[in-house]
């Protein structure tokens, strides 16, 4: 019973930090279309520049309440200009081409990130001037507890207690349900939310009704990013590092989670992303823990297979 | 739309044999190609692997240049067929059969091994297909993906074939002449696909699913079959790899694989066949070309190593160049006797 209440926590906890991803991937779907396979790179990139920034602030002040807060202030900020950059340059140009076009590109601009970062840091020299390029190599490195672990409650012997909740699985609990609520509240209470949703709908008409669709996208974009880095922050305080590789996995487990959810929709990727968690635990848990990775997989072609829009979607017919 | 390039009928050849002439032609040269290199183990696996990536390209572009979806996981599929007919192999390796020659013994036990990866990743492209290629043909791209995923979990957790340390001691039957064989066959196969009904409904696919749909074309079970033999000629690729590689692991068969082949589809042209092989060509002795410059010119040995390491994110950004700049590839849907020069004297059409 015991385990089953600690198994029931972490899938929790994991599967608020995929809903916040997979929150990103959901609303760009809603607006474009497009399946932003360089969401999951974005965050990586996201986590890296609070790295950066924390190691930046030292051990003293990393882990004090505003240092933390500007740890996620840069990395959200940072990854909102990035999305900003990705949609404007590699995106847009490419919106009235045919889907696949633009697929191809964000496959290619994930690929360009998450390999990219593994490259070593280099300088580069042009007339007497040097610009170092400060990339991270390929190692994966510790990301530092900005976050002191502490047990919040225990059940059993304290010593070796049975369950545990730590404090920073509240924290991102917390974290992750005050976004899904500032998010819901902007989609569907603003004036920005309701051109949202108008430009989700029909892009072309929105833009007849005097909606800058250019702006709206733009703006989704960043929202989209800067959820990214901070879901991404929270899952390197959880896993206690950070390397180029982990956008993709987290990127694709979050999609995985709105396609369960149903794709373009925003409370079908928070109750898809636990759904996911809460699996993953107890295969982990129960089963065996080197089939981890297949699981998600496994269960999106399930889906697929039984109810391919989703939990909550509809299959729409396309129209011509 | 294009319409497919139709065969001269004026040639003298009697019509049955017109399909598998090429490969009768190509037999004996490539023995001869084989007897000449055997000197030289290293052009041999060079050619060999260009072989492979032709393989792997051509049947990628089935899917992804002529029907318009987007399979982003071939080396899954590729592992499939190397490591059954790796197995297979390694079962049958005491076995041989007492009417033949050694030699002529092996290769048949090759192509049986060929053929039962070959169709163990047919299998596993149609369980991974139908429910995906329902869909819109996004979705098919995350699923492949996430079956390469699948597939390296199994075999990491699969004692026969030997985990993460990977499988070894397969018999090294291959030679160029069977990798040049089934590269002609792929080639054949996407060509006539290529001028088929069968391929015309794929272009329609590829070019408009609602429209092809509402002309009576069943576009699911098109999308399917397409894939499934797109995945059959990826496992005879492994299958093949298997069998000239000293061992054979999970890491050969990464998403860095299946992306090299994306690139390769990509950057022919989607759609084109002979683009498909011109650029898995100059895509496996690029790095190659590159590596032996660097040594040559006495270059640090970190940057001959750096190549590899520098080739995966110039990918990534040669396709986000290619789709700004040029998203139908060099070649397009056009084959390369379609864009030789004017002055060129050309057959004519049939029609």
């Amino acid at each position: 019973m015991a385990e089953l209440l600690q198994h029931l926590i972490n899938g929790i906890a994991a599967g608020t930090i995929y809903a916040l991803v997979a929150l990103g991937y959901t609303m760009v779907y809603g607006v474009l279309k497009l399946i932003n396979f360089a969401h999951g790179d974005v965050m990586m990139v996201g986590v890296y520049m609070g790295y950066a920034t924390a190691l930046a602030l030292g051990r003293q002040a990393q882990s004090s309440a505003w240092g933390v807060l500007l740890i996620f202030l840069v990395a959200m900020g940072g990854c909102a200009l990035m999305g900003f950059l990705i949609e404007r340059f590699a995106y847009r140009p490419l919106r009235e081409k045919p889907r696949l076009t633009a697929l191809i590109t964000a496959i290619g601009i994930s690929f360009a990130l998450s390999y990219g970062f593994q490259l070593d840091a280099f300088e580069l020299k042009f007339r007497g001037l040097t610009l170092p390029i400060p990339l991270p190599g390929a190692a994966p490195r510790a990301f530092p507890q900005i976050i002191k672990p502490a047990a919040w409650f225990t059940l059993g012997d304290p010593e070796f207690p049975d369950v545990v909740l730590w404090n920073w699985q509240i924290i991102s609990l917390l974290v992750a349900v005050g976004m899904m609520v500032a998010l819901q509240y902007l989609v569907y209470r603003t004036r920005f939310g309701r051109a949202m949703r108008a430009v989700s709908f029909d892009h072309r008409v929105a833009a007849l009704m005097g909606i800058p669709t250019d702006r709206i996208i733009s703006l989704t974009f960043m929202i989209g990013s800067a959820l990214a880095a901070g879901a991404g922050l929270l899952y390197a305080i959880k896993d206690t590092s950070v390397s180029p590789l982990m956008g993709l996995m987290v990127g694709l487990k979050a999609f995985v989670a709105a396609v369960i959810g149903g794709i373009g929709n925003v409370p079908g990727a928070v109750v898809g992303a636990l759904l996911l968690g809460l699996v993953e635990e107890f295969v982990v848990g129960y089963a065996a823990s080197t089939w981890r990775d297949a699981v998600a997989f496994g269960f999106l072609i399930l889906v697929l297979l039984v109810r391919p829009g989703g939990l909550f979607g509809r299959v729409a017919a396309e129209k011509v | 739309m294009r319409t497919a390039a139709s065969s001269g009928s004026s040639s003298g050849v009697p019509a049955s044999l017109k399909g598998i002439l090429p490969v009768l032609v190509a037999l004996p040269l490539l023995l001869v190609l084989e007897w000449t290199l055997s000197a030289s183990p290293f052009a041999t696996y060079l050619l060999s692997i260009i072989g492979v990536n032709i393989i792997l390209a051509v049947s990628l572009n089935i899917v992804n240049g002529m029907t318009g979806q987007f399979s982003i996981g071939h080396a899954g599929f590729m592992a499939v067929g190397a490591y059954l007919a790796g197995v297979t192999s390694l079962a049958l390796k005491d076995v041989a059969i007492s009417f033949l020659p050694v030699a002529v013994s092996d290769q048949v036990f090759l192509v049986a091994a060929l053929l039962v990866g070959g169709l163990a990743a047919a299998v596993s492209g149609f369980l991974v297909g139908l429910p995906s290629l329902r869909l819109r043909g996004d979705y098919l791209a995350i699923v492949t993906l996430g079956f390469g995923e699948i597939i390296r979990v199994v075999v990491q957790n699969t004692e026969a074939f030997g985990r993460s340390l990977g499988l070894s001691g397969i018999p090294q039957t291959s030679s160029v002449a069977m990798v040049g064989f089934w590269v002609f066959l792929v080639v054949l196969v996407a060509r006539r696909i290529a001028g088929s009904s069968h391929g015309r409904s794929l272009w329609a696919i590829r070019e408009d699913e609602v429209a092809a749909e509402a002309m009576g074309v069943n576009t699911t079970g098109y999308k399917v079959r397409a894939f499934v033999i797109s995945s059959f000629f990826a496992g005879v690729a492994g299958g093949l790899f298997a069998h000239f590689v000293p061992i054979i692991n999970p890491g050969s068969f990464t998403f860095v694989k299946s992306m090299e082949i994306v690139v390769m589809v990509v950057l022919g042209g989607l759609g084109s066949t002979t683009g498909a092989i011109v650029a898995a060509v100059f895509l496996t002795l690029l790095p190659e070309g590159m590596r032996s410059l660097f040594t040559a010119l006495g270059a640090e040995g970190s940057l001959a190593q750096k190549v590899d390491q520098i080739r995966m994110p110039v990918y990534g950004l040669l396709l986000v160049v290619l789709m700004l700049s040029r998203p139908q590839g060099l070649f397009g849907t056009k084959e390369l006797w379609e864009i030789v020069p004017r002055w060129i004297p050309r057959r004519r059409k049939g029609m």
